[in-house]
């Protein structure tokens, strides 16, 4: 059954995608706000709301770039990538 | 891309509709309000403001002397057209809530209802669910719609060829055209609404950013929040009663302080006690930007104790800015108008895109020896209780408020359980019904809902359409004419159904 098992694989990479993007994406939105406000050095109160405010653009654009990406595996090492380099940002300047 | 936007559609669609429904009713809620309210007269506003406190203040002092808080919403304007008092009583329980005239202080007596601002609140609350768990759908909804709205402009290539593109009876291709349309005219609308829910929801939905700058400790959100809304001269009572200063200098010295914006709401804390204080708080819908200067004065002494400012911090003032322009509060006739026009295209867009899945499949399930799937025969039936049984049960909503006996226990929410109760059984009515049937006779039942609210409204009131269109009352009259035009909308679209069908 060739068809089928093409079928469960294309199921496999799009849970892949969704994850990388839907979760990935979560903890991305997360992130790179935080990384990218921290150095305007702004009151906390102030820091937060504009780091949050920007978060939805930043998982927007982490999920279309999930289901762009050419393959599942890009997608997932690509998420990971962008993770822990604003993770690291995010601690240098924090 | 494709796929994505079809399953963040087909997923949130239902969920979706609901809130672009009960949101668009929304930018009518006062007038909702009123004719849910038909005790109250015609509105006059702006009121001379410290008559008006004044009159307010002599109904709390007679009726609620011991309350622990008073609240005065003047009538400033369309969002807020009454004089409203209310107080959190002592001795615990709700809070309470009357009408005044604004030139006698009489009070109205009005009926139980949950009225316009329910019907809005909705949109968010979800009504049976949590808060949290409510706001989570929500933001995860909001974050599909966004997401759809931005794939469908990757995936739509002809993207102003198609806007003048509209083929009508020719099924799957109609649906595509009308779902094009309806989202290219009202995208930038989509886009802010969707954007800006999401700001509304965003405390719950992004936790861990604020945590990044206060800490992961049980205690750190309550500290954000003290920051971002800082009380202001906040004192325990002292237990010692003392004479309240006049509130009519207070008013002119926030006038004067506010360039000659006047108050809109008065908040009184601990009346009549010596540590008493009053808070005069401008109209937050004075503006695109959201947000209001508050002055708080010593309620014995009539001192100014604090001041906050309309504008704070550029960070603060972008947020304001993105919920007031979602809620639209500032809007006059015509933007208001707009809004209303560009949320029923959203709520197209999102019916016509769910209905284009559904003939998609049909074709091609007429294409091969399986035919439709159980489920999604199932889907196609209940998609007409979901898009025609919704604007039935809100019809049904307002058939409540006429007809519930006005003295009933609960009555209020009475009206709600009723809106779910007949959105549940037009769901049974749809699942048990071929779609083709089903779409006929919702069509129908709607056209009838609509249709003859006025008629119920004239046998139920003294305030039937003649009277108020005799007496120059426009948002009693524009709600019976409004309800006509959608009843007549509705007979139209029954009307092309039943053609279509031999």
């Amino acid at each position: 059954m060739p068809l089928r098992f093409a079928d469960a694989r294309r199921r496999r990479a799009t849970a892949a995608r969704l994850l990388a993007g839907g979760l990935g994406g979560y903890a991305l939105a997360q992130l790179l706000p935080v990384a990218l406000v921290v150095p305007w050095g702004l009151a906390r109160a102030d820091a937060v709301l504009v780091a949050m405010q920007l978060s939805f653009m930043v998982y927007a654009a982490a999920l279309m770039a999930a289901f762009a990406a050419r393959s599942a595996r890009r997608a997932c090492a690509g998420m990971a990538l962008a993770l822990l380099a604003s993770a690291a940002l995010a601690w240098a300047a924090l | 891309m494709g796929e994505v936007h079809t399953w963040a559609g087909v997923l949130f669609g239902w969920l979706l509709y609901f809130m672009f429904v009960t949101g668009t009713a929304g930018y009518l809620d006062t007038e909702i309000d009123r004719w849910m309210r038909p005790e109250l007269p015609v509105a006059q506003y702006p009121r001379p403001r410290a008559d008006a406190a004044g009159k307010a203040l002599d109904y709390l002092q007679a009726q609620a002397p011991a309350a622990l808080r008073w609240s005065i919403q003047l009538p400033v304007d369309r969002n807020e057209p009454y004089l409203r008092v209310g107080w959190l009583p002592r001795a615990g329980g709700a809070a309470q809530s009357v009408w005044l005239d604004a030139q006698t202080g009489a009070p109205i007596a009005v009926r139980d209802t949950a009225g316009g601002q329910l019907l809005y609140q909705m949109h968010w609350r979800l009504h049976y669910l949590p808060p949290l768990a409510a706001e989570w759908l929500v933001a995860v909804a909001s974050m599909a719609l966004l997401l759809a709205l931005l794939t469908g402009i990757v995936v739509h290539r002809r993207f102003f060829a198609d806007f003048f593109t509209l083929r009508l009876g020719k099924g799957q291709r109609s649906w595509l055209d009308a779902h094009n349309l309806a989202a290219v005219a009202s995208l930038p609308f989509q886009l802010m609404i969707s954007y800006s829910g999401l700001v509304f929801v965003m405390f719950s939905f992004m936790p861990l950013i604020a945590s990044a700058w206060y800490g992961a400790a049980p205690g750190a959100a309550r500290a954000f929040y003290a920051d971002l809304f800082a009380p202001m001269a906040a004192a325990a009572p002292s237990g010692q009663r003392a004479a309240s200063a006049d509130i009519a200098p207070l008013l002119a010295d926030a006038r004067q302080r506010w360039a000659g914006a006047e108050a809109a709401l008065l908040e009184i804390a601990h009346p009549g006690d010596a540590q008493a204080r009053v808070s005069v708080i401008g109209n937050f819908a004075a503006g695109a930007v959201r947000s209001a200067g508050i002055l708080v004065y010593d309620g014995a002494s009539g001192a100014l104790l604090a001041e906050r400012p309309a504008w704070q911090s550029a960070p603060r003032a972008a947020r304001d800015l993105l919920l007031g322009l979602h809620e639209g509060l500032f809007g006059a006739r015509l933007l208001r108008a707009l809004y209303v026009f560009s949320g029923l295209l959203g709520c197209a867009m999102i019916a016509t895109g769910m209905l284009l899945w559904s003939a998609k499949r049909r074709e091609r399930a007429q294409r091969s020896p399986a035919g439709l799937s159980r489920g999604q025969a199932l889907v196609e039936r209940l998609h007409v209780a979901a898009i025609l049984g919704l604007p039935i049960a809100i019809a049904a909503y307002f058939w409540a408020n006429r007809l519930l006996p006005p003295g009933m226990a609960q009555r209020a929410q009475w009206e709600l359980h009723l809106l779910f109760a007949v959105w549940l059984a037009l769901f049974v009515h749809a699942a048990l019904t071929p779609a083709r049937r089903a779409w006929r006779q919702q069509a129908r039942l709607a056209a009838l809902a609509f249709g003859a609210l006025p008629l119920l409204n004239a046998i139920a009131t003294d305030r039937h359409l003649v009277h108020s269109l005799r007496a120059g009352d426009w948002v009693m009259g524009g709600f019976d004419l409004s309800a006509l035009a959608l009843g007549l909308a509705f007979a139209l679209w029954a009307w092309r159904l039943q053609r279509r069908t031999p």
